[in-house]
C-alpha cells in the first residue's frame, strides 16, 4: 500500500514538473518504486526487467536524448475538453475492464486451470530447468520470445537508422575527442 | 574531468562485479530469477557506465560499435538458428529435444542457446543505441 502511494505520488510528481530532467529522474524513481512493488508481489524476473530497463537503461537514453533537445517543457495554454473526455472515457472502461477480473491471489482462477499445472509439475521432467519462468519463456513460448528478440532487432535497427540518416552521405563520422 | 575521483574509483571497483552479476544472471537463470534479456541489458549498463565516467573512448576500446552492431543481428540468428537446428534433426522449429541423447538435457541446452541469442540481440541493441544517440549530440 505504501508503495502504491508513492506510486501515485511520483505519477503526480512527473504531472506537475515541467523540467524534462526532472521528469526523467522522476521516471527512474517511478519504475524503481514498479519494481519494488513487483518484487513484494514475488514477480522477481519482472522486477529485474523493471529495475534494468525501466530505472537504468531508458533514464540514461532519455537523458542523452534532453542532450539533444530542450530541457522545459512549453506549458500548453489551452485545454481541450474533447481530450478530458475520451480519458475519462478509456479509463472508465479499463476500470470496468478489472470488475470482471477474479479476485487478486484466488488460486482457482480460470488462467490457472488450463496449462499452468502441467508447467509447474513436469517442467524438471521435461526441461531440466527448474525456474519455471525461465523454462515457459525460452521452452514452452519460444516462438514468443523469438518474436521479442525480433522486436528488440528491429526496434533497435529503427532508432539508429532514424539517428545516423540525417548524417549526409560518405561525411565521414567525426573522431572522437575525449571530452564529454 | 579530474574533480570526480570518488565517482572513478568507486566506477572502477564496481565494474568489474557489474560484469559478473550480468553473467550470473545469464548463467544462472534457469535456477534463479533472470534470463538473457536481463543480462543484456545489466552488460549493456556496464557499458554505458564506463562511457558516461571514463568517456566515450574507453567505452569503444571495451565495446567497439563494429562488434556492437554485428551483435544486433547475431544474437535473432542464434536464436532462430537453434530452431532450425531442429528442423535439420528431423523435429518441429525450436523443438529442442533433439540436442543431447536425453530429452531433458536437449531442452537445458536449448534453452541455453536461446538465452544466449537474446543475451547478444539485447545488450548489442541497448549499446548500439546509446552510441547512436551520443554520436548525434555531438
Amino acid at each position: 500500500m505504501a508503495l502504491l502511494t508513492l506510486l501515485a505520488v511520483t505519477t503526480i510528481g512527473i504531472i506537475r514538473l515541467r523540467s524534462l530532467f526532472g521528469v526523467v529522474i522522476m521516471a527512474g524513481i517511478y519504475s524503481f518504486v514498479m519494481a519494488s512493488l513487483l518484487i513484494a508481489l514475488d514477480a522477481v524476473d519482472v522486477a529485474m526487467t523493471e529495475a534494468s530497463v525501466g530505472a537504468g537503461i531508458s533514464t540514461v537514453i532519455l537523458l542523452a536524448t534532453l542532450h539533444l533537445t530542450k530541457t522545459t517543457e512549453v506549458a500548453s495554454t489551452k485545454h481541450s475538453l474533447i481530450a478530458l473526455a475520451l480519458v475519462l472515457i478509456i479509463g472508465g472502461a479499463l476500470v470496468f475492464g478489472t470488475l470482471s477480473l477474479p479476485p487478486f491471489g484466488v488460486a482457482d482462477a480460470v488462467i490457472h486451470q488450463h496449462v499452468v499445472p502441467r508447467y509447474l509439475t513436469d517442467t524438471i521432467k521435461e526441461t531440466g530447468v527448474p525456474n519455471v519462468v525461465t523454462s515457459v519463456l525460452a521452452d514452452y513460448r519460444g516462438y514468443d520470445t523469438l518474436g521479442e528478440t525480433t522486436v528488440i532487432f528491429t526496434a533497435g535497427i529503427g532508432v539508429m537508422l532514424l539517428l545516423a540518416g540525417l548524417r549526409r552521405r560518405g561525411e565521414e563520422p567525426k573522431k572522437e575527442e575525449d571530452a564529454k | 574531468m579530474s574533480l570526480d575521483l570518488i565517482l572513478r574509483v568507486g566506477a572502477k571497483i564496481i565494474l568489474p562485479f557489474i560484469l559478473l552479476f550480468a553473467l550470473y544472471v545469464q548463467f544462472h537463470g534457469d535456477y534463479g530469477p533472470g534470463g538473457g534479456f536481463q543480462a543484456g541489458v545489466i552488460s549493456a549498463g556496464m557499458v554505458i557506465l564506463v562511457a558516461v565516467v571514463f568517456g566515450l573512448g574507453p567505452a569503444r576500446r571495451i565495446a567497439p560499435p563494429g562488434l556492437i552492431r554485428f551483435m544486433v543481428p547475431l544474437g535473432v540468428l542464434i536464436y532462430a538458428g537453434t530452431g532450425v537446428a531442429g528442423l535439420l534433426l528431423g523435429r518441429n522449429y525450436l523443438d529442442y529435444a533433439v540436442f543431447a541423447l536425453d530429452s531433458a538435457h536437449g531442452h537445458e541446452r536449448g534453452i541455453f542457446l536461446v538465452e544466449l541469442g537474446v543475451l547478444i540481440t539485447v545488450s548489442g541493441t541497448m549499446v548500439a543505441l546509446f552510441y547512436s544517440f551520443v554520436e548525434r549530440g555531438r
